[in-house]
């Protein structure tokens, strides 16, 4: 019996680290502890997307409350265009134009890290290149033909991609090679990239933080808990032969 | 001072009796609590796999609980149950954490009932005397499913949007009638806000009626017989002078204080998920259910949550649809046959013969690959291997009548052993 349950057990732990398989993009690897990055990450947000992609779930009080960010600070540097405090973070591009400018609506942030991952929007800001035969000037090796321009272009510059072709005649992403100068340098865009996902990590679960801390006290509390109900559960067994 | 704490102490007592009484003469509540608790005899040798039956029970109460909660703030229409979703999770005072252990809970159900039902293939519970205990939990289960797959669709995620057209869309394999069929229980030509809210209907009150319904009946059965042990022996047919079972203990105080430690260990592992991984890597939370329903927009690989995988494994491994689907609902029912189709007199694995021993395993491996194999994206590979598993699973009921026909088994005790 006890063979049987182990040998089960091996099988299941087998399984699962067989699936867990190397992820294809690359890590972003942010901490949704930090907070100054978080206040950057805000920051990019609502100069570089916000304009197009909204947030439509997330109050701008509650990243202020968050993020440690006094009402006048939050007014004054998050919100361009007379929002309330409590209002979400919304913008007036109205779906049909969005439609014709870009063949597609920009869809909304709130929940992209938890939908899509932190990896994949960290490979695909990443991502963009020259190719001047598309409309936008650039292509995207995480999402190709993407309809999104190089919004941080000004920063990292436009790189351009080197493919290889292999015997089938498939085009495969080979590496970067610098293009376009931008204003940062590779660290440094990075560095913006990972705030921004960070900042979409944190509003995609804004209690995230709060969940862990509150769940290592709940589990303190049944540990010592168990402690008692086993004790009690000893004593009255205990005349049990 | 002593006397006078004492005099009250004995007149709370007389009038507590007397409420005793007065309750007893028009309910019986005394009774009902001798019957199913204080004298309700139970043996004393159980294990950790006797446990599942309590914890199915107390998650059956947090998924009510919690469930009521929820409900407050949902709205069941197309257009609102996304964002009400998330409202709950954002603005909602503790709405993050209601939802977490009502969407966690939905998958700790499944476990620790497939745990319940293992164990009743492990020790023998579905034969004589507790067929109809057994028949009634299989109903229970049935139940549970149909829960699940109503409860899905409500965060009118992706996800919950192209599962319950996949789902519904089996009925329309039923040859003439079957299209009418799958319009019938939608309510439209496709999945849409009649559909959300008719499964919100029978999510949130048809079905958890009859589940706590079934719960009471499926107990009060188990009381009726008597529960059975690890080693498969009747308790009942030894007792002492006053009429109890000599290996038997009381299930109050002796079992629930048990109980206790086992739902604390299960608490502490469920909190640990709950506060550290509540999409559990994307299999209690699917990552596309993070993007609104889309009918234009499939998600790359549609795939029901993974307590549906063993079945949908074996739906998708037979090449014509029909036959698929006839496949996959005998795969379900089969277990309601067991107590007919396993012929050995003997109750527990500890006496049985090595080949149903073997024959156990093989099942339970089946299972537990069909179900991974349901979450992969299909590849000529995996369809072969969940055709072979299939195979198994189909083969462990099927040819049990006739290798649990002449099993050599050991001597079983008279007496419970440790």
């Amino acid at each position: 019996m006890k063979q049987f349950v182990s040998i089960l057990a091996v099988l299941l732990i087998a399984g699962t680290a067989y699936a867990a398989t190397e992820g294809e993009y690359d890590l972003p690897h942010n901490d949704v502890g930090d907070t100054d990055s978080l206040q950057r990450g805000a920051r990019y947000f609502v100069n570089y997307c916000l304009g197009c992609h909204s947030a439509e779930y997330v109050r701008y009080s509650r990243v202020a409350e968050d993020l440690g960010i006094p009402e006048d600070q939050l007014v004054e540097n998050l919100m361009f265009t007379g929002e309330q405090p409590f209002d979400t973070m919304t913008n007036s591009m109205q779906p049909e134009d969005a439609d014709r400018w870009f063949g597609v609506v920009p869809p909304d942030m709130s929940l992209l890290a938890r939908s899509r991952g932190t990896d994949y929007i960290y490979s695909f800001l990443r991502g963009f290149y020259a190719s001047p035969d598309r409309p936008t000037g650039v292509d995207n090796t995480v999402l190709p033909g993407t309809a999104m321009p190089h919004v941080l272009w000004e920063l990292q510059g436009v790189p351009n991609a080197i493919f290889t072709t292999d015997a089938a005649g498939n085009e495969h992403f080979e590496q970067f090679e610098r293009g376009v100068p931008g204003q940062l340098s590779a660290e440094e865009f990075d560095g913006v990239v990972r705030d921004i996902v960070n900042f979409l990590d944190y509003i995609s679960e804004p209690m995230q933080l709060e969940r862990q801390a509150l769940g290592i006290r709940v589990i303190a509390f049944l540990l010592v808990f168990l402690v008692l109900a086993y004790l009690l559960k000893k004593e009255i067994w205990k005349d049990v032969k | 001072m002593a006397t006078r704490q004492s005099e009250v102490v004995e007149r709370v007592g007389r009038n507590f009796n007397a409420l005793t009484d007065w309750i007893d003469a028009r309910f019986p509540m005394t009774k009902l609590i001798k019957e199913h608790a204080t004298e309700y005899y139970a043996s004393k040798n159980f294990n950790v796999w006797y446990g599942f039956g309590v914890l199915a029970t107390v998650v059956l109460v947090m998924q009510i609980v919690t469930g009521i909660f929820l409900t407050m703030n949902y709205k069941p229409a197309s257009a609102d149950a996304f964002a009400s979703v998330e409202y709950i999770m954002r603005d909602v005072e503790w709405g993050w954490l209601i939802r977490y252990l009502h969407s966690t809970g939905a998958s700790a159900f499944f476990i620790v009932v497939y745990l319940h039902m293992f164990r009743g293939l492990l020790y023998g519970s579905y034969k004589k005397p507790r067929e109809l205990v057994w028949l009634i939990g299989m109903v229970i289960y049935l139940c549970l499913m149909g829960e699940a797959f109503f409860g899905y669709l409500l965060p009118w995620g992706n996800m919950s949007y192209w599962g319950a057209q996949v789902i519904v869309s089996l009925f329309g394999a039923v040859p003439v009638i079957g299209e009418g069929i799958a319009e019938w229980l939608r309510g439209d030509f496709y999945i849409s806000d009649i559909t959300l809210n008719r499964f919100f209907a029978f999510h949130v009150i048809a079905v958890p009626l009859m589940l706590v319904l079934l719960v009471a009946v499926h107990i009060m059965a188990l009381h009726e017989v008597g529960s059975n042990n690890p080693d498969g022996i009747e308790i009942k047919e030894h007792k002492d002078a006053n009429g109890k079972p000599i290996d038997g203990v009381a299930f109050h105080p002796y079992h629930t204080s048990k109980d206790l430690v086992i739902i604390l260990v299960f608490f502490i592992i469920f909190a640990a998920v709950v506060f550290f991984a509540p999409e559990m890597g994307g299999y209690f939370l699917e990552h596309a259910n993070f993007e609104p329903a889309n009918s234009l927009v499939t998600p790359e690989h549609i795939a029901p949550v993974w307590y549906f995988t063993p079945f949908y494994s074996i739906l998708k491994a037979v090449p014509d649809k029909l036959l698929g689907v006839v496949l996959m609902g005998s795969s379900v029912m089969l277990p309601v046959f067991l107590p007919w189709l396993d012929r050995c007199r003997v109750k527990s694995i500890r006496y049985r013969s090595g080949v149903y021993k073997f024959a156990l395993f093989a099942f339970a491996v089946s299972f537990i690959v069909l179900g991974y194999i349901g979450l992969q994206p299909p590849t000529p590979e995996y369809t072969l291997m969940a055709r072979l598993f299939a195979s198994v699973y189909f083969a462990f009921f099927l040819l049990m009548p006739f290798y649990t026909a002449n099993e050599k088994t050991k001597p079983v005790p008279t007496r419970v052993t440790k």
